[in-house]
Parts: C-alpha cells; sequence; structure tokens
C-alpha cells in the first residue's frame, strides 16, 4: 500500500516536473527563434515582417491554427514553409531545434490560440 | 645542514623571481594589440572560445565570438571598421533584446542600442594583426573553398529571394529586407569568401544555437550566394 502510494506520487511529481521544463524551454525557443516573424505577442507582426511577400502565421488566430494536425506543425518547424507547400520564408529548424524541443513548440502553439 | 641550505636556495630563487617580476611590468606599458583586447574589448566579445553554445549564452552575449576573427574577416575592412564603425546589425548583436511593440509591428527599440567603441588607426592597427592570429575554428574553413564566378543582379535577388528565403531576415539594400540578421549588402567586404562557403554550408557548426538556420544548400547554390553577395557589396548605396 505505502510503497505504491510513494511510486504513483513520484511518477506524477515527474510527469508535472517534466512537461513544466517542455513549456519553459518551448517559451524560451518561441521568443529566441520564432518573435523575430511571429512577433512578441505571437500576431504574425514581428520585426522582420514589413518587406515579406507572404505575412507570417498570426498564432493567436484560434480559426487559422486550429486548421492545421499537430503533424503538420511538427513537419512546417522541422522542415520549413516549402514542406508543408507554403511559403519559402518560414525556414526549416531541424538543425537548431531537436524533435522534442519541436513537439512541445507544437505544444506552446496551442497555448497561443487557446485552441 | 640540508635545511638551512634549501632556505638559502629558495631566497636566491625569491629575490631573482621578484627582480623579473618586476622588470616584465615597467610603468609605462606600451600598448600591444592583446593588451587592447584585454583591456577595451573582452568584456563584450570572445576570443578563445567559440560561444554561444546555449540559449541562454546566446541571450547575455554583448557582442560577436572572435575567436575565429582570423579565418573570418578581412584585415583592411577590420581595421577601417575599427576607427569608424557602423552599424552591422539593425537590431543589435541579438535581436531580441533589443524589440518592443509596436503599431503595425514589433520595432527596433533604438535606445537600447549602443554605439561601437572607436580605436584610433595606430590601436586598430594593433589590434588587427592580434585578431587575425585567431583561428579557433580554422578546421571548419577550406582555402579555395569558394570559386570565384559571377552571377546576374536579378538572378541573385531572386535566389536571395523568393528561391531561399533569405530576405526573411537580412537587408539587401539599407532599408530592405528583414531585421534580425546582419546587413548583407556588406557581407562580402567583411568577410572572407571561403568562411561565407563555410557559414552557409553549416551555420550550427560555427554556433549551435545560432538564429541563422540551415537550410541545406546545395554546394552549388553556396557558390552562386557568394557570387550574389560580392556583387551586392559592389554596389554603391549612398
Ligand atoms: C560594449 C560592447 C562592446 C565592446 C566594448 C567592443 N565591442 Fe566590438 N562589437 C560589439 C557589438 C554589439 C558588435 C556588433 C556590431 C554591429 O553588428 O553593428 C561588435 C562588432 C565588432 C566587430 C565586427 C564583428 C562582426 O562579426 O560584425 C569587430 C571586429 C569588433 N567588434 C572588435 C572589437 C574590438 C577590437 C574591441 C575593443 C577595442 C571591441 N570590439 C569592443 C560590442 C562591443
Ligand atoms: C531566420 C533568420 C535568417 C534567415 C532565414 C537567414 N539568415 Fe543569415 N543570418 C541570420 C542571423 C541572425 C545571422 C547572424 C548569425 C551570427 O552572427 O552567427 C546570419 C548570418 C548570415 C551571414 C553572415 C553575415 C555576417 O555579417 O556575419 C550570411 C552571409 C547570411 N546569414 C546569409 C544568409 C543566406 C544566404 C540565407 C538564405 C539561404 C540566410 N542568411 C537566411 C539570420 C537568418
Amino acid at each position: 500500500m505505502r510503497p505504491s502510494f510513494f511510486i504513483i506520487s513520484i511518477s506524477i511529481w515527474s510527469l508535472i516536473m517534466t512537461t513544466d521544463a517542455g513549456a519553459t524551454t518551448a517559451e524560451r525557443n518561441y521568443k529566441t527563434y520564432c518573435v523575430q516573424c511571429h512577433g512578441l505577442d505571437g500576431r504574425g507582426n514581428g520585426i522582420n515582417v514589413t518587406d515579406m511577400s507572404t505575412q507570417p502565421r498570426n498564432h493567436t488566430d484560434a480559426k487559422e491554427m486550429s486548421a492545421r494536425t499537430d503533424e503538420e506543425l511538427f513537419k512546417v518547424i522541422k522542415e520549413g514553409g516549402q514542406a508543408i507547400k507554403k511559403s519559402v520564408l518560414m525556414p526549416p529548424w531541424s538543425s537548431t531545434l531537436s524533435n522534442e524541443e519541436i513537439n512541445d513548440l507544437v505544444k506552446y502553439l496551442h497555448t497561443l490560440c487557446k485552441c | 645542514m640540508t635545511s638551512h641550505s634549501t632556505k638559502k636556495h629558495s631566497k636566491t630563487l625569491w629575490a631573482i623571481l621578484i627582480a623579473t617580476a618586476s622588470m616584465n611590468t615597467p610603468v609605462h606599458a606600451e600598448n600591444t594589440g592583446k593588451s587592447i583586447l584585454d583591456q577595451q574589448c573582452v568584456s563584450c566579445h570572445t576570443l578563445s572560445l567559440t560561444t554561444p553554445q546555449t540559449v541562454e549564452q546566446l541571450w547575455e552575449s554583448k557582442g560577436p565570438d572572435l575567436s575565429s576573427a582570423g579565418v573570418k574577416y578581412k584585415s583592411e575592412w577590420m581595421t577601417n571598421w575599427l576607427q569608424k564603425p557602423v552599424r552591422i546589425r539593425p537590431a543589435g548583436n541579438f535581436y531580441a533584446n533589443h524589440i518592443k511593440t509596436g503599431e503595425k509591428s514589433d520595432v527596433i527599440d533604438k535606445a537600447t542600442l549602443v554605439d561601437h567603441p572607436k580605436l584610433s588607426s595606430n590601436d586598430a592597427k594593433l589590434v588587427v594583426d592580434e585578431l587575425m592570429t585567431l583561428k579557433h575554428n580554422q578546421q571548419l574553413v577550406k582555402q579555395g573553398d569558394y570559386q570565384p564566378g559571377t552571377i546576374s543582379m536579378t538572378l541573385g535577388e531572386m535566389m536571395f529571394d523568393k528561391f531561399k528565403g533569405c530576405l526573411a531576415c537580412h537587408q539587401i539594400e539599407p532599408g530592405y529586407g528583414g531585421l534580425s540578421g546582419p546587413e548583407v549588402y556588406t557581407a562580402a567586404n567583411r568577410l572572407q569568401e571561403d568562411y561565407l562557403i563555410s557559414f552557409l554550408r553549416n551555420p550550427q557548426a560555427w554556433e549551435p544555437k545560432n538564429i541563422m538556420p540551415n537550410k541545406n544548400l546545395k554546394e552549388i547554390d553556396l557558390q552562386k550566394l557568394v557570387h550574389y553577395l560580392r556583387a551586392l557589396s559592389k554596389e554603391d548605396f549612398k
């Protein structure tokens, strides 16, 4: 009885800790790599957008964002816009971010669009 | 007897040490490239190891890493620039430290940008001689990797913008292009061609957390892009 309770509470605790760490890394990576184009508040209005032929996605737009599956979001971050027939202006981040970091960013995007 | 003579020896040794030490530190030290770097530059630049290795170091970095200056920069450009520094990165060394929310889009927070220290022509020459000896990442650069050639401005710009998406972060003329990366219309004046090839081939080999993405460019495209950068650097934008 006791040991199993102990194990359960440990695993819950570690679950909370890892998701927490993932979310922190995702927010930090977003602020490092994504805001240059997607903007400080995620509306697709970063410092780089003025001369862009295609405007970056607004990550707070629930309608636009929920039109994409998580697999597509993962793919577009990892391989760039052209991988899902979108703009070449969205770069591939596969050499910069690990798969785990990209997965955490996909989760983070859901918190931005609240969707 | 033995202990007495050791003591005597160590006394002489101390006397010699003190004498040499004071000889090496004259009161009015002449400036050397190294002493200028140590006194005026290391607060913002790293000289012996390549950073940033982590995202945190990227945010904390105050200037580009100079540990590979000797295989990266053109010495003549450096000597001139250090006497008359002008901004290369519109949004500072790490853009995210210098932006704020604006009306239509985020804008550069100009108040947070500082002017670069200026050197006299003599000090600039001393410093550049010293910097050109720093070759931390020289194994990444192959002499003769760039094979001189040409490309038309139209085709070059099409590659840089439409095909490869580089314009997102770089200006190809004053006031035109992205702002998070260094202006590229002066890149070929500043940087050695073989370095440009190596950097474009794999920016993360130079700095793992670099915000310049690896676009997995083909060898032929690397060459063409550097032809274009060279053509751009010969334009007169004033
Ligand atoms: C207050 C911080 C600071 C100090 C001190 C400083 N630098 Fe810099 N340095 C920078 C920043 C920031 C840049 C990038 C400038 C830009 O992009 O416009 C830079 C750029 C450079 C460059 C061009 C590198 C590149 O990749 O563009 C060289 C060379 C350089 N500094 C040398 C020196 C030397 C030599 C000294 C000492 C005499 C020095 N710096 C002192 C902050 C500093
Ligand atoms: C997401 C933004 C982004 C994109 C897209 C991008 N770059 Fe960069 N680039 C940067 C940043 C930031 C740096 C500075 C990196 C550093 O100092 O290590 C840089 C550095 C460079 C440099 C070196 C310039 C210097 O002064 O040190 C060259 C040349 C360059 N990029 C060319 C390109 C080319 C060609 C492409 C397209 C294939 C491209 N960039 C795409 C952000 C970008």
